[in-house]
This record gives C-alpha cells, structure tokens and sequence, in this order.
C-alpha cells in the first residue's frame, strides 16, 4: 500500500457523492415532457424488481429457504403488511426453515 | 423541525430497522474482506460511514490494498455506482418543485439501493426528512458491521447473517407489490423486469456483466419500453 488510503476514500466519496447528487440538484423542475416522466415513475419498480430477482436465490442456505422467503414476502407485501413487518417474515422463515434444512 | 418534517423522520428511523438489520450482515462480510485486505477497522469504518455502497466498497478494497492508480478509483466508483444516477434522476421528480437546494443535496447524498427503494415507496411528494430517517439507522448500521467484521474476523452465525441477508430483499417487495396489486402495468413490469433479470444471468454471452450494469441495461431498457407502449397518464404524485 504506497498511496494514502485516506485519499482513496476521499475519491471514492467525491465520485459517488457527484454521481448520487448531481441529477437531484439540476432537475429542479417538474419535467413535463409525459415519456420522460413516465420513464422516470417507472424506474424504482424495474430497478427494485431486477435487484430482487434472482439475487434473492443465492442470498441464504438453500433454494427452499430462498423460494419461501420470496413467497412469503410477496404475500404479506400484497396483503398490505408494513415494510418492517413483511421484512422480519422474510427473514424469520428463512431462519426457522434452516434449522430444518441446513 | 416542523411536525410533519418530524413525523417524517419517525417514520424514516422505523423504516430503517430492517435496512439496518440487512446491512449488518452484508457489511460484516465487508469487514472480513478488509481484514483479509490488512485494512485496518478505522478506515475501513470511516469508508463504510461516508461511502455505504457495498460493491463499490468491495470493489475498493482490492484497488486499495493493490495500491493501484488513483485514477483506477476513480473509474471502478463511478462504473460500479452509476445505477445511483438514475436513482436520482427518478427521486428528482419525487420531491416536491419548491424543496430547497439543500434538502435535495442531501437526499441524493444518503441515496442507497435500500435508501432509495424505501423513499421512492412513499405516497405522493418525498419529504426529505423521511429519507434522513432511514439513512440515520441505516448507514450507522453498515458501518458497525464493517468495523465488527473488521474486529471479531468471523461474520455472526452463518445462520443468522442467512436469515438477515434477505431482509433487503424483502423490503424492496414491500415496495414494488402493493403498488403492483393496484396497477396492472407496474404487476407486468415487476414481472417482466424479474424475468429479464434472470434471463441475464442465465444466459451465457450477458451473464457475465456485472450485477451494477445489469441494473442499469435492465432498467433503461424495460423504463424506457414502458414509458412508450404506457405513458403515465396524470401526475401520479398528485393522484394520490
């Protein structure tokens, strides 16, 4: 390690902090143009949804365990169940179905 | 602090819990790898509290420990974080027009992948305050686990990082699904884009593209064809 490490995580903040800021500070107005919008509203849905699936297979010990806590978290988050709520199901199926599995 | 500004960030700091718990057992795995690294426990703290991206920080610590050019920081942080930019660009339309310079600097500050999902799941305009909730329990909790990780060498029972590791996920479905079950469009898209996701790592020309690109391919992409074939048709912010 001859360069400072220090400055390394200066760089990565600086770099990160730009590209996490510059969007939401230019963008200051409402956009009215209805595709870019449209893009827009759509994002958080498409980005949340690729993130989850198939990532949440590899996440625990076994598939089982994965395909029940995807399950059970779809069920509960479409019966309206909070975030925290839907969260700890998620997390507590995988954990008693391992005591079994794994 | 106003009252509503105030109920905001109660309610960020409750939704935070389960990002916190998440992140501990994914920044745990953090620490072991900088000590594998010989980073010791304050920098690599002080990188998890400023920084709270997990491949960037992962990728980080192999250019660190190689001591590789700077400008080699430079380029894997931008490549691996630039989903984060479209992030923003979706939450710009998520605050209210009059929210100040300020406040908009922040929230794009504390964006995370989990930050992000739990603010773009608020009904009608972002409150800041919201997101300067979730990001208070959150990013404290990304950087204890790198420094325990860093610490102890040996991540909490693999049980219990198995068991935690998936509350990320289920927060992101606590999002997506409620508004799915409402509108048909976003039901197809959560599904189409779920496909796509695992077609790519499937397939064996693409899936070798980083998990950061996929996010950024998938979501222009499948954004983009739906803005076209469905555009939105009154502001939804003030549907609600």
């Amino acid at each position: 390690m001859q360069n400072n490490i220090y400055i390394y995580i200066a760089i990565m903040v600086i770099v990160t902090t730009l590209i996490r800021v510059i969007p939401l500070t230019l963008i200051r107005k409402e956009i009215k143009n209805r595709t870019l919008r449209s893009f827009l509203y759509y994002i958080p849905y498409v980005t949340l949804a690729v993130m989850t699936f198939p990532a949440i297979l590899d996440a625990t010990g076994s598939p089982i365990s994965a395909w029940a806590a995807l399950i059970v978290a779809i069920v509960a988050a479409w019966m309206g169940k909070s975030l925290f709520f839907v969260s700890s199901a998620a997390c507590i199926v995988v954990f008693l179905l391992e005591l079994v599995l794994c | 602090m106003k009252s509503t500004n105030l109920t905001n960030y109660r309610e960020g700091l409750r939704d935070g819990i389960p990002i916190a718990l998440g992140y501990l057992a994914v920044s745990f795995t953090l620490g072991i790898a900088a000590r594998n690294f010989q980073i010791h426990a304050l920098p690599a703290t002080i990188m998890s509290l400023v920084n709270f991206t997990s491949a960037g920080e992962f990728a980080a610590l192999g250019i660190i420990s190689a001591g590789a050019p700077y400008l080699e920081m430079i380029i894997s942080q931008a490549i691996i974080n630039l989903r984060y930019l479209l992030m923003s660009c979706a939450l710009s339309q998520k605050l209210s027009p009059d929210t100040p310079l300020f406040h908009r600097f922040w929230t794009g500050f504390f964006i995370t992948d989990e930050i992000f999902g739990v603010s773009s799941g608020r009904p009608g305009h972002l409150n800041p305050f919201y997101t300067y909730g979730a990001a208070s329990v959150a990013i404290p909790g990304w950087a204890l686990g790198t420094c325990l990780g860093v610490i102890l060498g040996t991540a909490l029972p693999a049980r219990i990082t198995r068991a935690l590791s998936v509350a990320l996920y289920g927060m992101f479905l606590a999002v997506i699904i409620p508004p799915a079950r409402k509108d048909r469009i976003i039901a197809g898209l959560v599904v189409v884009s779920m496909l796509a996701s695992y077609l790519f790592t499937m397939i064996p020309a693409l899936s070798g593209i980083s998990s950061g690109m996929r996010v950024i391919i998938l979501t222009v992409l499948i954004s983009g064809a739906a803005a076209i074939l469905f555009p939105i048709k009154e502001d939804p912010n003030d549907a609600e």
